[in-house]
């Protein structure tokens, strides 16, 4: 008897021996959904983060953002108008083949096609050269010290899988889907081993990654879980080791609970409302004949009609900053200059009625309802204050996919008022003159000017601005152009709103203030 | 029981020498529907507070504190405050208010009232439907029975709550940015388009009974239009099922609308119904705002739970097999 439990408790260790490493099975979950696994379709942070540990640009940017060495070794400025990037040797994509000169040149291509929507990620006239195998020559208009501020999240795709797998072609609706956006072909660390869109996504390490591995996981399902309360109770349950974003009325909650914490920290993004002041009539209004939104006054009154620390104290209970401007003061050293216009019912009724509007008008709201903190409820907050000033704005709130296609430019910007959030992925304010507020023009100046909000004064301080190099003086025009756009109310700066990340304390995960999800820095015991 | 009292005004009734003015309303309080009515505590009840529910639903604009629609008397400050008697409460809301400061007594009130306006309006939708091809398809048997009735079986593989959806994600898309208010349309459109079968099936079934009889025929001999026939002759006697299916389907109608507003295609979140405000509520439910869910759920199983029970006296009392 006694022998016999011996030789089966030597069967077991050699068993638990001969095991391979134990499985490291790392669970998360967000509000919205991963659709198409185009990283060029829909330039969102969210869709960005979670093929950012799959796919890689030439740059990356480390846990802090800065920008380190991604599939370009290291790059000089050979003239002040000519960049030189030196390519990582050695490098595979998952299936097998090698990363060359030419997939970088038919990245830009791609990323510069008309159905684009990361257009902006390389600016408009850079010419792309291929040198050698392994060096690639970016030639740009004008001197511009900016270049690649964003090409950590510009992925690079082999020129060969997406030939023959039909993705030359950029996927232009992410919820109708081509074959191609199902798989997902990079030189990441991590592989997708499964994706179905809206349900279900499953990733694994990529045994053949270029660096050293600084996870211990062994496979990633991500899913989407749209309730707030049932992503509560997936992380408190211990379902998910990972939820993003914890709703702001459970943030005491989850920090109370014994096996889970709240990552919080200021996160970049700023959300704010576009108004459609370039259409000659509204879309979705009772105002016919005219766009009230030409008028600066009605934009003011919008504005002063929104009482921004009741949406701070009650929507985001305290977890935002409310903004005077479309950029986290965090990336603008003179963003302590400007103030919102105050809270003022009253004067905005008065300006509503000089402008001609003394009972008001009506006009639809779109709202995404999954993809920010509160969204709808601050869409909600919104709508009921302008009520107060005799606006009489209709809701329309709706799922992130569908919310962007609407708003954004795949449907043409078919919206009159909406909510949009925006995080500059240079870190600077030229991306945000550039996308939110430039004239648009189809090349990717205003490609995110959901509101059409058009003054060729800033754009010609936004150009000026790219290619100034003196700091003091490039501040100085910012302030300018974020003066005119200020004082005209142009777009509607909210706030700021404080990352919340659900996280279990098995897990160990670095949280960056873009709100990009990566797990290549994971640790779960 | 007392069987004598009962059965006396009953023999009244078909008496020759009755005097003719006598009332409909003193015929109904004789009728035995009414007899088996007040017979059950339960039954009574149901009744009670299904009256009192739509009465106040109806007397919402009258009774409510606040009126829960109008975006201008909205105060965020007031938001997510706790039924007035639990510390923290304020008099002024009685049961607490949401996340956007509606009070929620008052919204229950105006939501009750969207919620029993749309299911009424789709049972009654689907009453028109149902029994129109119903009576179509018995009286006239052949290719018409067979189409209308394959199409009945087709839709009756789908659960109600799917059809629904697929109607209101139609309607949706078809009238995108257009709908200034259509959504109360839309949804009794979907619940009444998702309920018509079973009318049908039955009507029809009936129809082909009545047919064959001998008032039929005679009508038929005298040169009545088929219209006619079936609309003046058939149609009143086979309509006391439909009555049954109606109100049991009322309560269904009801937990179908809250559904699909709880799935967030019902009415918009600036007019809650009861779904909807469920549906709001339900984010807070764990973070210590129970009131937000609580009250409306409530509301809403006792409006399903009284119809329902209606329902089923009214089932049993016209099936003549059961006494």
């Amino acid at each position: 008897m006694k022998l016999r439990i011996m030789t089966l408790a030597a069967a077991l260790a050699a068993a638990a021996l001969a095991a391979p490493a134990e499985a490291k099975t790392f669970r998360y979950a967000f509000q919205g959904d991963l659709n198409a696994l185009d990283p060029y379709t829909l330039n969102e942070t969210f869709t960005l983060g979670a093929l950012g540990n799959v796919m890689e640009g030439l740059t990356k940017r480390d846990r802090d953002l800065k920008i380190i060495p991604g599939l370009a070794e290291r790059w000089e400025i050979a003239e002040p108008t000519r960049w030189r990037f030196y390519l990582r040797k050695g490098v595979k994509f998952h299936n097998g083949e090698d990363f060359t000169a030419d997939d970088v040149v038919f990245s830009a291509e791609r990323a510069l096609s008309p159905e684009s929507n990361i257009k902006s990620r390389i600016a408009a006239g850079t010419k792309v050269v291929k040198v050698d195998d392994h060096t690639v020559d970016f030639i740009t208009t004008g001197p511009n010290p900016i270049l690649h501020y964003e090409w950590d999240t510009w992925y690079i795709f082999s020129k060969k899988w997406s030939e023959d797998n039909g993705a030359t072609k950029v996927q232009t609706s992410s919820s109708q889907l081509s074959p191609f956006t199902l798989k997902a072909n990079g030189t990441g660390p991590f592989l997708v081993e499964s994706h179905q869109p809206g349900v279900k996504t499953v990733f694994k390490p990529n045994p053949k990654w270029w660096g050293k591995p600084e996870h211990n996981l062994t496979e990633i399902i991500f899913q989407t879980i749209k309730s707030d309360a049932t992503r509560v109770a997936a992380l408190l349950s211990g379902e998910i080791d990972m939820m993003d974003p914890v709703p702001v009325q459970d943030i005491a909650r989850v920090k109370a609970n014994a096996s889970t914490d709240v990552l919080t920290g200021p996160e970049l993004r700023t959300i704010f409302l576009n108004m459609d002041s370039l259409r000659d009539e509204l879309l979705y209004s009772d105002v016919k004949g005219k766009n009230p939104f030409k008028d600066a006054r009605v934009r003011k009154a919008f504005y002063q009609a929104i009482d921004m620390e009741a949406i701070h104290s009650r929507v985001m209970r305290g977890n935002s900053a409310n903004s005077a401007l479309l950029i986290s003061p965090l990336l603008f050293s003179r963003a302590a200059e400007f103030k919102r216009h105050a809270y003022d019912p009253d004067a905005a009724k008065k300006l509503l009625a000089e402008a001609g509007y003394p009972n008001g008008f009506g006009v639809e709201m779109d709202c995404p309802n999954d993809r920010y903190v509160n969204d709808e409820a601050v869409c909600q907050a919104v709508v009921a204050m302008l009520a107060r000033i005799g606006i009489k704005a209709k809701l329309n709130a709706m799922p992130k996919a569908k919310y962007f296609e609407k708003a954004g430019a795949t449907q043409k910007y078919d919206s009159s008022f909406n909510l949009l959030g925006w995080t500059p992925g240079s870190f600077d304010s030229h991306n945000v003159l550039l996308n939110l507020v430039g004239c648009r023009d189809g090349k990717g100046s205003g490609a995110f000017n959901y509101g059409g909000y058009c003054n060729k004064q800033v754009d010609d301080l936004a150009n000026k601005i790219l290619i100034e190099t003196d700091n003091t003086k490039r501040d100085e025009l910012i302030a300018q152009a974020f003066r005119i756009v200020h004082e005209e109310a142009g777009l509607i700066p909210l706030h700021q709103q404080a990352l919340a990340w659900g996280v279990s304390k098995k897990v160990k995960i670095v949280q960056r203030a873009d709100n990009q999800i990566l797990f290549y820095w994971a640790q779960k015991e | 029981m007392s069987t004598d009292d009962h059965g006396l005004p009953a023999a009244q009734s078909t008496n020759p020498i009755r005097p003719p003015a006598r009332s409909l309303a003193s015929r109904f309080f004789d009728s035995d529907l009414w007899y088996s009515f007040r017979s059950s505590r339960l039954v009574v009840l149901a009744g009670i507070v299904t009256l009192l529910m739509v009465g106040a639903a109806l007397l919402a604009p009258v009774i409510a504190p606040h009126d829960p629609y109008d975006l201008r008397a909205l105060n965020l400050m007031d938001s997510d405050l706790p039924p007035a008697w639990v510390k923290g409460g304020d008099p002024r809301f009685l049961l607490g208010t949401d996340d956007q400061g509606r009070d929620i007594l008052s919204t229950i009130l105006y939501g009750t009232r969207s919620s029993i306006a749309i299911s009424v309006l789709a049972v009654f939708l689907a009453i028109g439907i149902g029994v129109s091809l119903g009576l179509v398809a018995g009286y006239f048997g052949g290719i018409v029975d067979t189409i209308i009735m394959r199409i009945a079986d087709v839709k009756l593989t789908f659960p109600a709550i799917l059809v629904a959806l697929l109607i209101n994600g139609i309607a949706q898309t078809l009238f995108r940015g257009r709908l200034g208010g259509a959504e109360f349309w839309i949804l009794v459109l979907s619940i009444g388009l998702s309920f018509w079968v079973q009318y049908a099936r039955t009507v029809r079934g009936m129809t082909l009974v009545e047919k064959n009889k001998e008032y039929v025929q005679a009508a038929r001999l005298i040169g009545m239009s088929r219209t006619a026939i079936m609309f003046k002759h058939v149609l009143p006697n086979v309509l006391s099922p439909v009555l049954v299916i109606g109100t049991i389907n009322l309560a269904l109608a009801i937990i179908t609308e809250a559904t699909l507003s709880f799935l967030g295609v019902g009415l918009p979140p600036t007019e809650p119904s009861l779904g909807t405000m469920i549906q709001i509520g339900n984010k807070y439910l764990f973070s210590g705002s129970w009131w937000m869910v609580a009250f409306p759920g409530l509301t809403l199983a006792v409006l399903v739970l009284a119809v329902n029970l209606l329902g089923d006296w009214l089932r049993d009392a016209l099936n003549p097999k059961l006494r």
